[in-house]
């Protein structure tokens, strides 16, 4: 079976968004980037199906040069190879534009199973998989919480909303967009690290050029929905205040 | 024109359908366009669509079709591509569900369209409409444009406009009945029935009080910090998604849209930043509390009161103080 896995790099979750000049995007230069969440557990999905089916697992990532960090993390994890779409502009991108970039050079490969992340961390538009689905022109399926696959065809696990479920069949090949928490995540070894150093990454330019679907006009922190009620001091001075007003003032105690 | 597409689910209307007719209101404002529509699809939509005449629109559309009775995106695609395109609109306008986050970007593809998702508001940039949408896990909002020939397509947050904000017509609004032609052998998925795991053990929504922890918590090891807080106070230890995930907690504690919804006198976030995912099942509680090391964190957006602080030295000194009594 041969298996891709979108992966794509965000920014870490300790990061504190800073914003550029004109308020339309943020300071690349103070980011430190992880993989997206998600797309570690299509990733782990990849790789147990592989273990099940043989075949092989392809990281598929468009992205400007500093993608290859989260591309030799998945490597060490365990992919054989990786396909790069390299361009600058694709830092931004939407999943409009990135999965333009990546149609052509994945239809190529005829991969019989494309996972990706069902949502970015830092872009959030829960989108690049259905739109890489029809580009490719194959049948898909999200949010995902198990894989069964089988010869031609797979049975998954939806998720649907307040703890609902449902299972479908489509044919192979497919695209399917995995939930977080589908499996426990195994993390590369020592040994993994050093056979990725050899380990192939194919670099191809976008075959045009880079165009989101949707443009910023204006970045901001979020708005306040509360006045909150924020209690300063030591911890246990912090701690009396709070317990003093939950029982005075909420009455909740 | 404005196309506004309501979801439903056996016969039953998402209430989120109608907080889309509320959004495709205020973008008919903001946009200065003249028509809205509301178009509903499934096996049998009449009463449907005789509900969703209630509100001020220029006419309802029904879409019937044997194919649309059990959802697929394929067969959803293969419709409402037909009616966007007979009815040519400026905008169609769905819910943020699970079922249009699975097929909306497929449509939008199929049609080579731009389509905006997760909006949380409306604004006017030099007289055309922009979304405002989270950003970064909810760090930040961006208002975005979408771009290229139109219809664009636009998917509203859960809970961002209000369905009693709906406007209301003085008279029912025209149903009429639009064909859509679905090739039945080019629905590739094949659904099973939607079921429930195991009856949940514990019933969170019943609880008066809450302690979530999150991922602040660093490893399983802490977890008995949490325990004692909410032992102290006398509530139900609960979390968010990544405990659940890593096996930390079982699922049935897990707070959100994709675990329970509570409204618990107290909640106690600690370690949470406040995804929006994890807010649709909390913020209905009467007083929220979070503790977080970030002061910024998204979660202080929805708090009654905030500690901004290390969850491991605030966690136990509220425990002692209300031992102290
Ligand atoms: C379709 C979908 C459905 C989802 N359903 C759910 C759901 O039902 N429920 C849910 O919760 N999530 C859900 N999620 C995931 C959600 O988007 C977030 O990823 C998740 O809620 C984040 O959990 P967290 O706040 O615990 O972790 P993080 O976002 O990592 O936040 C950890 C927080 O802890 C703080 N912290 C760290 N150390 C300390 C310390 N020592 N003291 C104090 N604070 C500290 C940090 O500042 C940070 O704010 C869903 C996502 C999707 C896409
Ligand atoms: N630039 C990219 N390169 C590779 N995969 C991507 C890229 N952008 C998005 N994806 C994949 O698409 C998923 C959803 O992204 P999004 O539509 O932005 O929410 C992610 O979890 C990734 O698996």
């Amino acid at each position: 079976m041969k298996i891709a896995v979108c992966i794509k790099q965000v920014p870490t979750r300790e990061w504190q968004p800073r914003l550029t000049e004109d308020k339309k995007w943020i300071r690349e230069q103070d980011i430190s980037y992880e993989m997206n969440e998600p797309d570690a557990y299509a990733l782990e999905e990849a790789l147990r199906l592989r273990e099940k089916h043989s075949g092989e697992v392809v990281v598929c990532s468009a992205g400007p040069a500093r993608v290859q960090q989260v591309i030799r993390e998945a490597l060490a994890r365990g992919a054989d190879r990786a396909l790069h779409v390299e361009d600058a502009a694709l830092g931004g991108a939407d999943a409009f534009a990135a999965a333009a970039a990546l149609a052509d050079p994945m239809a190529e490969e005829r991969f019989d199973l494309v996972l990706t992340g069902l949502q970015s961390d830092d872009q959030g538009h829960a989108q690049f998989g259905p739109i890489l689905a029809t580009r490719l022109g194959i049948p898909h399926s999200t949010i995902i919480m198990e894989v069964i696959a089988d010869a031609g065809s797979v049975r998954v696990k939806r998720e649907l909303e307040g703890g609902w479920f449902q299972y479908l069949s489509m044919p192979l090949p497919a695209l399917l967009t995995i939930q977080s928490g589908i499996n426990q995540l195994r993390y590369a070894t020592l040994k993994g690290i050093m056979a990725a150093k050899k380990k192939e990454i194919k670099k191809v330019a976008p075959a045009s050029a880079v165009a989101s679907r949707q443009r910023i006009v204006a970045l901001y922190p979020p708005e306040k929905a509360k006045q909150t009620v924020m209690i300063p001091g030591s911890a246990a001075e912090a701690a009396k205040e709070l317990v003093r007003r939950l029982r005075e003032e909420a009455r909740v105690l | 024109m404005i196309l506004v597409v309501a979801e439903q689910r056996e016969g039953k209307l998402n209430r989120a359908s109608w907080e889309a007719v509320a959004a495709g209101q205020q973008l008919l404002r903001e946009a200065d366009i003249a028509v809205l529509k509301i178009v509903v699809l499934g096996r049998a939509v009449s009463a449907l669509a005789n509900e969703l005449a209630a509100a001020s629109s220029a006419g309802v559309i029904a879409v019937e079709n044997q194919s649309l009775g059990t959802y697929t995106p394929d067969a959803f695609v293969q419709a409402l591509r037909q009616i966007v395109t007979t009815e040519s609109p400026q905008f169609v306008v769905f819910p943020h569900t699970y079922q249009t986050r699975d097929f909306v970007p497929a449509l939008a593809a199929a049609m080579d369209r731009a389509v905006v998702t997760d909006a949380i508001a409306i604004r006017n940039v030099n007289g055309a409409p922009a979304f405002a949408r989270p950003m970064f896990q909810g760090k930040l909002t961006a208002d975005v444009v979408p771009e290229g020939p139109t219809p664009h397509l636009v998917t509203f947050q859960i809970g961002a406009f209000r369905a009693d904000a709906v406007a209301r017509g003085a008279s029912p609004a025209p149903i009429t009945a639009a064909e859509a032609t679905i090739d039945a052998s080019a629905v590739r998925q094949k659904p099973e029935e939607p079921f429930q795991e195991v009856r949940q053990a514990v019933d969170l929504s019943q609880a008066e009080r809450i302690v979530a922890v999150g991922r602040g918590i660093k490893s399983q090891d802490n977890l008995p910090l949490a325990e004692a807080l909410a032992k102290a106070l006398g509530a139900e230890l609960a979390a968010s998604r990544p405990i659940c995930d890593n096996g930390w907690l079982p699922m049935e504690r897990q707070i959100g849209s994709s675990g329970q919804t509570v409204a618990p006198k107290l909640y106690v976030a600690l370690g949470i930043s406040g995804a929006i995912q994890h807010l649709v099942g909390m913020k209905g509680a009467r007083t929220i509390v979070a503790i977080n090391k970030d002061a910024e964190a998204p979660i202080f957006e929805v708090a009654d009161y905030g500690i901004q602080g290390d969850l491991f030295e605030i966690a136990p000194a509220i425990a002692a103080e209300l031992q102290k009594g």
